[in-house]
């Protein structure tokens, strides 16, 4: 009997959408890990070191301590009666997860909120973006999601209408986009950053893509910027750009709106490592520029996953959508409300990033100490592994101002990509299974991410422990000088 | 609608869905661009299926040009709460054979069984039960949740699906999509884990979570009465039992000038019912439109989770607004029996 679910008959949507985070090298990585458990020494390395995905707590980070106190405490009220509960949790850490339980209907983290999140939560964030911004934030434009992903989701999903509908991403971009994307059925129109000096983002290289997607009859309706790859001054010019762009229409998205949107993915926000920048969201810079709601269609992405407390495992984040009309806005409420809320803890999460610990807060100096001593420690390692790479012949590796990975770029020579073509792999993904079979070390190869053409890179995270640094560091140049020697030119 | 979206490519594909139905499903066909193929649940039957119906539903799809690919069932049912029976689901099971559709066996209220004729029957076991060629050919995908049963920790997002017979290669592709998203939230996995593997006797917190559990489900056995009855017992409303789930479906037979009211209030009229419902007595319900209804039929859908103490007032709040309403829009006051069905 023909099977009425097969490859064959499967959406083409999903089985054009890739994504290299999770692969083919992350699934070999698994089929490793499991060999190792069953029959330990069989392979020519002891551990799997998995430097491919951002997950810090899978390698040791700690979770900070104010945070994780609070969600046991509205995860199990009873313990806020009773007497002993005082001498285990941090006195603020009582009040506050009081506070937030108040402010869920029912004081159930168990139940259904409203399909934004809980208000009070969103109160919270609003007045913690203010805060940090120091322009106003409106609770009504927060819409918590779990993690970050969701709302990028949310928002391919209502801005494309077929294929012939683009959205501008970085390349290298965070395969997210691309898979989102091809998964909605809308065209990738891609715009390079310029490795050479340092992954800069240049308007000309926009406006040429622009043109060029238009001239193919594609209608470009958002552009994707990740904020760690842009600086200041280059902020500001695109920001001219995209004003100027076209002539100013004010009808809906769905009215076939010429206006290009903004999507803007800001979610390393925490993680900067060099001391002469500073994060500065794309919000507060349009707003400081004269910029009101309605003059630009932005979005706005955070997520509890990464920064200095990495609970990715909780999936928390908001997007913070401002610009847009009312009944647009009823649409992308419908949207979020299809799959009811998402998850209470992750909104709560979302609530304690964004108002953490003040000065004179019971839990303050220990909070304080447990960030700084994460930031510093990933600064350390971000510097150490850069330096690494870029001592590494045939490798070159840009130095990472924030977020948590290096892309070293790896000069391959032509008999190394003509021997990967044979057995039609990408070069990078080649290189990368090797690197994996012979040490395992686990990384994500670039052509995942997209790359100029012609290059290759792999994605490293700066995670693993400080400790393991150096034997990581001199393994990758062992394999590199065998594998170069092997298919030198 | 993980399932849903790897399944559907076109407008021409088809998804076989129970009306009444749980509206994620026409949600999520429309968001993914199928088509929606309703089967009709027999309301005089119990909410209960009738194949020879669904077979001529197929058929008319089928001569539109549309491919059927997958049956939903939801069982026990949403809004209407009906158990199927063994026999019912081998007779879905060897449907969904001789048609080559997946079943998607919404499957979440199975620990909410509120009648002992029809316990909890999975799709998965009945299927196995039956022996090859069934069991190695048809192609199902069962759904499950903590948001349900007796713990209801619907804030956590926890659930599971299961794939039978799926080939790997399709498994692969639904992993990649999943895998976009990266995992499931941690604290909803670690849930689900407790709630497939409860304390059991002997341990420690056995003799509590005994306690709790069979508390909140006999509590809400007796709510499906109270309000079954409570329905029953007013005018122009007849309401099948809730056998399972967590609702109760009354069928409001609005009369006439009811529907007129409703229609010059550009309005549908159990819409217009319920929000005269909920003007007058702070009672919110769902319509019945929401969840689809056949033509000229109208229900409201509301929940059993009030609590007990207050549900003999929540009923008598109701039967004081239906009467009055009925008064008001039906001439012939105290006209038919409030037990009269269809």
């Amino acid at each position: 009997m023909a099977t009425s679910v097969s490859v064959e008959t499967l959406n083409p949507k999903v089985l054009r959408c890739e994504y290299a985070v999770r692969g083919e090298i992350a699934i070999h990585a698994q089929h490793l890990l499991q060999q190792l458990e069953r029959q330990p020494g069989s392979l020519p390395f002891d551990e799997v070191l998995f430097c491919n995905i951002g997950n810090p707590q899978s390698f040791g980070l700690k979770p900070i301590t104010f945070f994780r106190e609070v969600l046991a405490l509205c995860d199990h009220p009873n313990l806020l009666d009773q007497e002993e509960t005082k001498s285990l949790f941090s006195t603020d850490a009582i009040t506050r997860a009081k506070k937030i339980l108040a402010r869920i209907p029912g004081r159930a983290t168990g139940a259904y909120s409203h399909s934004q999140g809980i208000k009070g939560l969103r109160d919270e964030i609003a007045a913690g973006i203010a805060s940090r911004d120091g322009f106003p934030a409106n609770a009504d434009d927060i819409f918590l999601t779990n993690g970050a992903s969701p709302g990028v989701h949310m928002m391919m999903q209502l801005l494309i209408r077929n294929g012939r509908d683009g959205i501008m991403c970085p390349i290298p971009q965070y395969s997210l986009y691309s898979a989102s994307i091809a998964l909605h059925g809308g065209a990738l129109v891609p715009y390079y950053l310029d490795e050479s000096s340092g992954w800069g983002l240049e308007i000309s290289e926009l406006k040429r893509q622009l043109e060029d997607a238009r001239s193919k009859g594609i209608a470009v309706r958002a552009l994707v910027v990740s904020i760690l790859e842009i600086l200041l001054g280059r902020l500001v010019s695109m920001f001219s750009f995209v004003l100027k762009k076209d002539p100013v229409s004010k009808r809906e998205i769905r009215c076939n709106s010429l206006r290009s949107e903004k999507e803007l993915k800001k979610v390393y926000q925490e993680n900067i490592y060099v001391t002469n920048k500073k994060f500065n969201s794309f919000k507060k810079i349009v707003r400081s520029m004269g910029y009101n709601g309605d003059d630009l269609r932005l979005v706005s992405f955070q997520s509890v996953s990464k920064g200095y407390y990495g609970e990715c495992g909780k999936r928390g984040g908001y997007m913070e959508v401002t610009g847009f009309s009312t009944t647009v806005r009823e649409q992308l409420y419908k949207i979020a409300s299809v799959n009811l809320c998402s998850n209470i803890t992750g909104q709560i999460l979302s609530s304690l990033v964004m108002n953490p610990p003040k000065a004179g807060d019971a839990s303050y100096d220990l909070y304080e100490a447990e960030k700084d001593s994460i930031l510093e420690s990933l600064a350390r390692r971000a510097k150490a592994m850069a330096f690494a790479f870029n001592g590494i012949d045939g490798i070159t590796c840009n130095k990472t101002e924030g977020a948590m990975y290096l892309f070293p770029r790896i000069h391959l020579p032509q008999k190394a990509i003509e021997t990967a073509s044979a057995v039609n792999k990408a070069p990078d993904v080649f290189y990368a299974r090797r690197l994996l079979d012979t040490t395992g070390i686990v990384v994500t190869p670039g052509s995942g991410f997209g790359q100029v053409a012609g290059t290759w890179h792999l994605r490293f995270t700066i995670l693993p422990p400080e400790e393991k640094i150096p034997s990581i560091i001199s393994r990758f140049r062992e394999f590199h000088e065998e594998f170069m020697a092997q298919y030198r030119d | 609608m993980q399932m849903l979206n790897a399944i559907i490519r076109s407008d021409r594909d088809g998804i076989l869905v129970p009306v009444p139905q749980y509206p994620l499903y026409s949600a999520a066909i429309s968001l993914f661009g199928g088509s929606l193929v309703p089967y009709y649940l027999e309301e005089e039957a119990n909410w209960g299926l009738d194949f020879a119906n669904i077979r001529q539903t197929v058929t008319e799809a089928r001569s539109k040009g549309i491919t059927v690919r997958a049956m939903v069932i939801i069982n026990p049912g949403n809004p209407t709460g009906q158990c199927l029976s063994e026999g019912t689901i081998r007779e879905l099971l060897s449907f969904c054979y001789r048609e080559n559709l997946v079943l998607l066996a919404d499957e979440v209220y199975q620990q909410n069984i509120y009648q002992d004729e029809r316990p909890f029957i999975s799709a998965r076991k009945v299927l196995f039960d039956m022996g090859p060629p069934t069991s190695r050919e048809v192609q199902l995908v069962s759904f499950h949740t903590v948001s349900k049963g007796y713990w209801g920790e619907c804030g956590q997002r926890g659930g599971y699906f299961e794939m039978t017979n799926l080939p790997p290669k399709t498994v692969d592709e639904i992993y990649k999509v999943a895998s976009i998203a990266l995992s499931p939230n941690v604290p909803g996995q670690i849930f689900m884990g407790l709630m497939v593997n409860p304390p059991k006797p002997g341990d420690i917190s056995y003799m509590k979570y005994a306690a709790e559990s069979k508390a909140i489900l006999e509590s809400l056995r007796r709510r499906a009465h109270i309000m079954t009855d409570g329905f029953n017992n007013c005018r122009n409303v007849v309401c099948n039992f809730t056998e399972g789930a967590m609702y109760s479906f009354p069928q409001i037979r609005l009369p006439q000038r009811a529907i007129d009211a409703a229609q010059s209030a550009g309005k549908a009229a159990d819409v217009f019912y319920c929000l005269k419902l909920l003007e007058a007595t702070g009672i919110s319900t769902v319509p019945g439109s929401g969840f689809g209804q056949k033509e000229g039929v109208f229900h409201l859908r509301t929940t059993i989770l009030p609590a007990e103490e207050d549900m003999p007032a929540i009923m008598s709040s109701f039967k004081k607004f239906n009467d009055s309403f009925m008064d008001q829009y039906d001439g012939y006051g105290g006209g038919g029996s409030s037990y009269s069905r269809m």
